[in-house]
């Protein structure tokens, strides 16, 4: 009977913490934008901010997969050493550059609106940058990668229409293709963006 | 008159030429496809590119940061007049691309904006509950139609291009504005050449003072400004194609697998 009264807790429990630590894509990127607001608007250095806002964006965005996105074909054919060279140089990037981007802004309010399930790996959430007297409404798009439903992870942002990851993506082919396709160009171009 | 004609015989074989220059033997030319942009002229575009960025730094961006220190009205009241003149070319546009519905409601804003809006300085048919506003050019209309973008171009001053919206720019002054035959071709003693040419300039004063800070950031913030300029242009270009204010799946990432195969490393 004792045993009985165990299986059934436990069972319970367990169904318990798979409704606890699922999240749901929506209420995701609004806790996310939620957290970057509050970072925004507090009263700190911008340098703080930058550096509070790299957390949440390793928290919270698939960076490996962005940047897997961001080279396209060209990764096929990296070895090993070359495809960690460039998994660290563009998150460098990446925090740079997002970090950054995000701190001109300062008490952004986001609204998420809703959601479109494109498969069981990813879900647009559709939100607005609320407008201010001093800037219009702004649509902003999120892509998330729900493979793991119990962590999901932010893809791409599509600001009015214009998707961060592709314009990313056609900026570094852009180089590869001036430099015959050398990956050390792109290196090195990343290396000169984090160092300045 | 035979000048015209030259140069419509000449961007109509230039658009052929590009919209079937990649098919590989397949000439039909399909409607939901999005097709690619090609940088044939890439270093001409990039020197075109770095001396515009150069005029932008000397004469563009000054002249715009004074137009944001004018009262808020008045430069409210500009954008509403060089938008609402924008609607002659967008409602041919709405008829030529068979949006008839959208052509008589932005007529009446029209009406109601250069009337009851004082010469277009007041968005009155906003405020009446007009539908939002979506601009439409030649451009946009030829792209509509199935023609591909052909080559991207960067034009002196004007900024990023490609040969499809170059030569949609090309009917506005060969009959396709009515605001350009009327201000150049009117025979009026009101309009002239040079009051079409101020309210381009103040459009695109306009714009670029709306924008300091947003390109300011993506210039700071890019390894190839150049290409980042382009990959939005060709994006926004899509978007407003295909009418999709908030961007489409299928138009944006081109090749949706791209994202499927991270999933295979």
């Amino acid at each position: 009977m004792k045993t009985k009264k165990i299986i059934i807790i436990l069972f319970f429990l367990s169904f318990l913490n798979g409704q606890v630590y699922s999240m749901e894509p929506d209420v995701f990127v609004q806790s996310t934008v939620n957290r970057a607001s509050q970072i925004l608007s507090k009263n700190i250095t911008k340098k703080q901010k930058i550096n509070e806002l790299k957390i949440v964006a390793k928290e919270t965005v698939d960076i490996k997969g962005v940047g897997f996105y961001s080279i396209g074909s060209v990764r096929k054919r990296l070895n090993e050493e070359q495809m960690q060279k460039y998994s660290e140089l563009f998150e460098a990037y990446f925090l740079k550059s997002f970090s950054s981007r995000l701190s001109e802004y300062t008490n952004p309010k986001i609204e998420v609106q809703t959601k479109e399930v494109l498969n069981k790996n990813y879900t647009i959430v559709n939100s607005i940058l609320v407008g201010t007297s001093e800037r219009p409404e702004v649509k902003i798009d999120w892509r998330v990668y729900t493979k793991n439903p119990d962590n999901p992870l932010i893809r791409d942002l599509i600001i009015e229409g214009l998707s961060l990851a592709r314009t990313q993506k056609e900026e570094f082919a852009s180089i590869l293709n001036s430099n015959d396709g050398d990956i050390n160009s792109l290196f090195r171009a990343l290396e000169k963006f984090s160092e300045n | 008159m035979f000048r015209k004609l030259t140069i419509t015989i000449l961007s109509v074989f230039l658009l052929s030429f590009n919209a079937y220059a990649d098919s590989s033997g397949d000439l039909e030319l399909k409607k939901n496809q999005t097709k690619e942009i090609r940088d044939c002229f890439e270093k001409l575009n990039r020197a075109t590119f770095a001396f515009n960025q150069g005029l932008d730094k000397a004469i563009i961006k000054p002249l715009a940061k004074g137009y944001r220190n004018l009262p808020d009205p008045l430069q409210k009241g500009t954008r509403n007049a060089v938008r609402n003149l924008s609607n002659l070319i967008t409602i041919p546009n709405n008829v030529l691309q068979g949006d008839v519905r959208m052509a008589i409601i932005n007529t009446g804003r029209l009406v109601i904006n250069s009337t009851v809006g004082i010469l277009g300085t007041i968005d009155v048919a906003n405020k009446m509950g007009f539908p939002n506003y979506e601009m439409e050019d030649y451009g946009q209309t030829l792209g509509a139609w199935g023609i591909g973008p052909g080559c991207y171009i960067v034009l002196p001053v004007l900024g990023p291009s490609s040969v499809r919206d170059t030569a949609g720019s090309f009917i506005n002054v060969l009959g396709g504005d009515p605001w350009y035959n009327a201000s150049a071709h009117g025979n009026n003693e009101f309009l002239n050449q040079n009051i079409f040419i101020a309210s381009k300039v103040l459009s695109g004063i306009d714009f670029r003072a709306n924008n300091i800070e947003s390109i300011e950031n993506l210039e700071a913030n890019s390894i190839d400004f150049y290409a980042s300029v382009k990959s939005l242009y060709t994006q926004d270009r899509e978007n407003k194609i295909k009418n999709n204010q908030r961007g489409n799946i299928e138009v944006l990432y081109k090749n949706e697998e791209d994202w499927e195969e991270i999933e295979d490393q």
